[in-house]
């Protein structure tokens, strides 16, 4: 018996080893701006609040990317739109509104006379149930959010850095902060059938957290944080078939003991920084508990 | 006092230079409601809250003849910025109301006052970042925000988040990003413009330095080389000098001076009284509203001092006073608190 190669024989193991490095990568790349933007429990309300999209899609027998698509950039325009009124302060919208469209999502789905196994799929994952036409709207989806990333680089990345030079030096920041909520509603949707609604935001947080712990140029964050991405999924997936665990629970644990593991040496590195000796050590040292005291 | 400016010109009007309070190269003109104020007439090159209600500044408007003469008999002036009648706030709070004033192209121009007074929000109404309630603003010929790629602005450090994974280059050169638009990479021209500004800021051998690593002022002079790299009509500087070493704010000071020598517009704020006088040409004292303009010198002024920083301010006699101002109590570690007049009311 071959651990490596054995799971490999399998075409549905080979679809979700696609589908989660495609999910993976574009997680990474999206939760690298969110995390620098402190838009980490945005991302957690824009999952929660595609369930309802996911339930009524579900009911009329319309394909779930549109219901999920729907509510997610809807409920993140209006998020945006709260916010910018200035009545309440962002966090609090975002409280209001995500318990709310979660709370939609449930009482519709109470409302089904049968039970509904697929939901079930959509709040934790599965990974192993994804066929060929969800990996082909995944790759196709997953290619137009980072090719708008890839587009819109510098604008995005000068407007997260320094909204306020952004927007005076002319570039659309509002349009740009929209844009970005969209791409993060967008990204939750293709994820929602490997990892699930609940625990999405890991993939989208946990990759960046960790590369932020150990780069010093925004460019290298992205490109560790996209490593991490796919190659998490893939060793959490061998886990997961070996084990016959949970595809997406497992993934997001094996993201997690990655940040843990790069976190405790960082702040070893950074409680010795005598060790580490040269120049760059101590200011990596210093980066690195930089982050870690904004992560807390 | 140390000259800190440099440029083509010489620079003969410096405040407090002598009695040459009309001889600005470039200065603003407030046209302000400020109450009328005792005259001190026996201070030369000084002129009261009153007096400056006036226009008594040129600007490097290339219908002017220079420096040394008054703005009004000249043609039209050529006004960088110009605000009428502006009234702002946040929410439902008034931060300025009541302001009317005009920097021409070729301006020096401090922008002095009490915190919470109103200094950042005249930046951010300049910058078109925030819309006033009543009046009208024109930046640079066009109403405000219409010419943002002729404006750089640099906002307050405390602003900034200093742990963003990003090198000095990389800031220098976000100025050019505005030009560029989305499809395009920087260029040739980019990458020398980026080099030619941390040239100039003193900044190339850090260029590839982590911001968060480093000092206060190196962070400034990053920030600097970007507003430069920009190659812009108009500067707008959030507390510029603020918290950094006499070499750097002196360096930054130089520049900021070339700059306008080019017959570009500086407006910065400035909570340091003495900065304002030694290092800029003109000001305007804001406490709410315009409460003085004219040449720098004026902030030692005991009336303007009164009425921009009101109960702030301790007499001691003469022309001595204290301020209150938190601004003015650092901190053990060197850096210094804080209270923005944009914190309290969101």
């Amino acid at each position: 018996m071959n651990y490596i190669t054995d799971p490999l024989t399998f075409t549905f193991f080979l679809q979700a080893l696609a589908a989660s490095a495609i999910v993976g990568l574009v997680c990474a790349v999206v939760g690298s701006f969110m995390v620098l933007r402190g838009l980490a429990f945005m991302g957690d309300a824009l999952s929660h609040s595609a369930f309802p999209g996911v339930v009524v899609a579900y009911m009329i027998q319309a394909p779930f990317y549109l219901g999920a698509s729907i509510a997610a950039v809807g409920t993140a325009l209006a998020i945006g739109w709260v916010t910018r009124q200035g009545k309440i302060r962002s966090d609090t919208a975002i409280g209001v509104l995500f318990a709310a469209m979660f709370a939609f999502g449930i009482f519709l789905f109470s409302l089904i006379p049968n039970y509904v196994g697929d939901l079930f799929g959509f709040l934790f994952g599965n990974v192993l149930g994804i066929g060929l036409s969800d990996l082909v709207s995944l790759a196709i989806l997953g290619a137009l959010v980072i090719g708008t990333v890839a587009l819109l680089w510098k604008e995005l990345l000068f407007a997260t850095f320094d909204p306020l030079g952004a927007a005076a030096s002319g570039l659309p920041v509002g349009r740009l902060d929209y844009l970005l909520l969209a791409l993060i509603a967008l990204t939750i949707v293709i994820s929602l059938q490997s990892v699930g609604i609940i625990l999405v935001v890991a993939m989208l947080v946990t990759p960046a957290a960790t590369a932020q712990l150990i780069s010093k140029s925004f460019g290298r964050l992205v490109v560790i944080a996209g490593t991490i991405g796919v190659i998490c999924p893939v060793i959490g997936l061998y886990f997961s078939f070996w084990l016959n665990s949970a595809s997406g629970a497992t993934v997001v644990l094996v993201e997690s003991t990655v940040f843990v593991v790069v976190l405790l040496r960082m702040t070893v590195v950074s409680r010795h920084p005598a060790e580490s000796g040269s120049e760059a050590g101590s200011a990596e040292a210093a980066a690195g508990s930089a982050a870690a005291a904004q992560i807390d | 006092m140390t000259n800190a400016r440099s440029g083509p010109v010489p620079n003969e009007a410096l405040p407090g230079a002598g009695p040459v309070s009309t001889g600005h190269a470039g200065g603003i003109e407030g046209r302000t409601a400020a109450r009328p104020q005792p005259g001190h007439p026996g201070l030369p090159g000084q002129t009261t809250a009153a007096e400056v209600v006036g226009r008594d500044l040129v600007s490097d408007c290339p219908s002017g003849s220079g420096a040394g003469v008054r703005m009004e008999a000249v043609g039209e002036p050529c006004p960088a910025v110009s605000l009428v009648d502006v009234r702002a706030g946040y929410g439902d709070r008034v931060a300025l109301e009541s302001v009317n004033l005009e920097v021409p192209l070729g301006a020096l121009v401090a922008v002095v006052g009490p915190n919470g007074g109103g200094k950042s929000t005249l930046l951010k109404l300049i910058a078109g970042m925030l819309k006033p309630w009543e009046g009208t603003i024109e930046v640079l010929g066009a109403s405000a925000g219409r010419e943002a790629r002729r404006v750089a602005y640099v906002p307050q450090a405390e602003l900034v988040d200093w742990s963003f994974p990003v090198n000095v280059w990389t800031v220098a050169m976000m100025g050019r990003y505005p030009r560029l638009g989305p499809l395009r990479q920087p260029g040739r021209a980019d990458h020398d413009a980026v080099a030619t500004a941390l040239e100039r800021v003193g900044m190339a051998d850090r260029a590839h330095s982590p911001i968060g690593a480093l000092s206060g002022g190196q962070r400034r002079r990053a920030f600097l080389a970007r507003a430069l790299a920009a190659e812009v009509d108009l500067y707008l500087l959030d507390e510029p000098v603020t918290g950094v070493d006499v070499p750097t704010q002196e360096a930054i000071m130089e520049l900021l001076g070339g700059e306008a020598e080019k017959g570009k517009a500086v407006v910065a704020t400035t909570h340091d009284l003495g900065a304002a006088v030694r290092h800029f040409r003109s000001v305007v004292a804001i406490n709410r509203r315009i409460v003085a303009s004219g040449p720098s010198d004026i902030v030692t002024r005991p009336e303007v001092l009164a009425e921009t920083y009101g109960g702030h301010l301790l007499f001691l006699g003469g022309n001595m006073g204290i301020l209150d101002d938190s601004h003015h109590h650092d901190d053990p570690s060197g850096r210094e608190r804080h209270y923005h007049e944009d914190g309290g009311g969101r």
